[in-house]
């Protein structure tokens, strides 16, 4: 395996493809790569886009990316959709509201399926952001699954978390369970061309002047991605919200958070990796089935002697 | 480690008939493939960049338009000229049985046209897929 770190620090699209792939795969020839780009990581600003199904994310993320290509930024976004949990297979269909940066240098597009991953998002996130990170890319966009209403992993990884709603749904800050609530950096009410963007907002409002104890008020912005109009109202509040991590100094504690939540991820699956290697393991498992089923150990205790066994 | 094949279903050309394509997109989803959809209209340029992008291991074209000759051949090219000759190319559409031989002599490696079982198509791509 060909080392492909250079490549990514150079930027090359391919290899970027290609190490993506890797990581997906849990492919142990990434893991030399990784080790080398991640000294080159650090300087792309994290934005993860999350909110209720069917608010418009990808056509947002869209207008945000065109946005930042006009400020010559390098873009890079990451779109993911559920992994079917019966078949495996996953529909990646984000990139139909994109097509018209697919063949702009600039930009990097990859859809990913969230391969039983809970949370909304994929286990693989933190390395591709890395590897969009170590290849040049200024912006980094995520776009979770945007199913339920408790997508709220986001914040490990984003340094600034849109929520994105819209209006018309019925009393729709109630949608907004406590979770989906707490991570927004920003408000998004999108489509606001439609009916009822003035109680939606309204609405937000009045929940957020309840939230007296912290000490920078969530922006709310209006869209409207189909009429291309708040787009550069948004723009601004991301950049005012990097601007407020960087002096609040929570932008510190915010990377730290991410790369925590990295690394007991790696733990995570290196851990079930050993524990579900077949080989190592049946014979101790059958071994303790045939035990268990003729009564002479129980259950827990044949757990305990397993565990015993592989952290000593 | 999971290697998940992946395709990219694409609709190159002025061609706005996609219904085909979605239900092999999804019957592909269902044998536990990752499909890329990419929606209407593309220039074989930018089918050939989001195969690099997504790094697919299958390129599927639908066309129902008639300029199979033209689009598919110029996205086998493409392919090529960017040394991506392990991706499999299959088409689908309306396309003539006289055109499959030329087809085939471009890159693309199958064609299948309407009635084909999807089960075929699954079990080819299984087959031939080349990485």
């Amino acid at each position: 395996m060909t080392n492909l770190a250079p490549k990514i620090i150079s930027g090359d699209h391919r290899s970027i493809a290609r190490l993506i792939s890797l990581v997906e795969n849990d492919d142990p020839d990434a893991v030399e790569t990784m080790k080398q780009i991640h000294r080159h990581t650090g300087m792309a600003t994290v934005i993860g886009v999350t909110g209720v199904m069917g608010s418009g994310k990808s056509s947002l993320i869209f207008e945000l990316a065109v946005a930042f290509r006009a400020e010559e930024k390098k873009v890079g976004i990451i779109a993911i959709d559920p992994t079917s949990p019966f078949s495996g297979g996953a529909l990646l269909g984000d990139r139909i509201r994109m097509t018209e940066l697919s063949t702009d240098e600039g930009v990097f597009i990859r859809s990913m399926g969230t391969r039983g991953m809970m949370g909304g998002l994929t286990s693989a996130l933190y390395d591709v952001v890395e590897i969009l990170d170590a290849a040049g890319m200024d912006i980094i966009l995520i776009e979770t699954v945007g199913v339920g209403q408790d997508e709220v992993d986001i914040v490990k990884i984003a340094d600034t978390t849109l929520v994105v709603l819209i209006p018309g749904l019925g009393d729709s800050v109630q949608t907004i369970k406590a979770g989906l609530m707490e991570i927004a950096d920003i408000f998004v009410v999108n489509k606001a061309d439609k009916p009822g963007i003035e109680q939606t907002i309204a609405e937000l409002e009045s929940m957020l002047d309840l939230q007296s104890s912290l000490d920078r008020r969530i922006p709310i912005v209006a869209t409207s991605a189909k009429e291309k109009k708040g787009i550069p109202q948004l723009t601004n509040k991301i950049k005012e919200h990097q601007t407020y991590l960087k002096t609040s100094k929570t932008f510190e504690q915010r990377r730290r958070q991410r790369y925590e939540a990295e690394l007991i991820e790696i733990i995570r699956k290196r851990l079930m990796e050993f524990i579900f290697d077949e080989k190592k393991l049946k014979s101790t498992v059958d071994c303790c089935i045939e035990q268990i089923s003729k009564k002479e150990l129980d259950p827990y205790t044949a757990a305990d002697q397993i565990l015993g066994k592989i952290l000593k | 480690m999971v290697k998940k094949i992946r395709v990219l279903v694409a609709k190159p050309g002025l061609d706005g008939h996609d219904r085909g394509a979605k239900i092999v997109a999804r019957a592909l989803r269902d044998a536990g493939m990752e499909v890329v959809y990419t929606g209407l209209h593309q220039t074989a340029q930018q089918i050939v960049t989001t195969a690099m992008q997504e790094d697919v291991d299958v390129v599927g074209l639908s066309l129902l338009s008639g300029a199979h000759m033209t689009l598919f051949v110029d996205v086998a090219e493409l392919l090529k000229e960017k040394h991506m000759q392990d991706v499999l190319i299959i088409g689908g559409g309306i396309i003539p049985q006289e055109d499959v031989p030329r087809l085939k002599k471009a890159g693309i490696s199958e064609v299948f046209g309407p009635g084909t079982p999807v089960e075929d198509i699954v079990s080819y791509i299984k087959k031939n897929v080349k990485r």
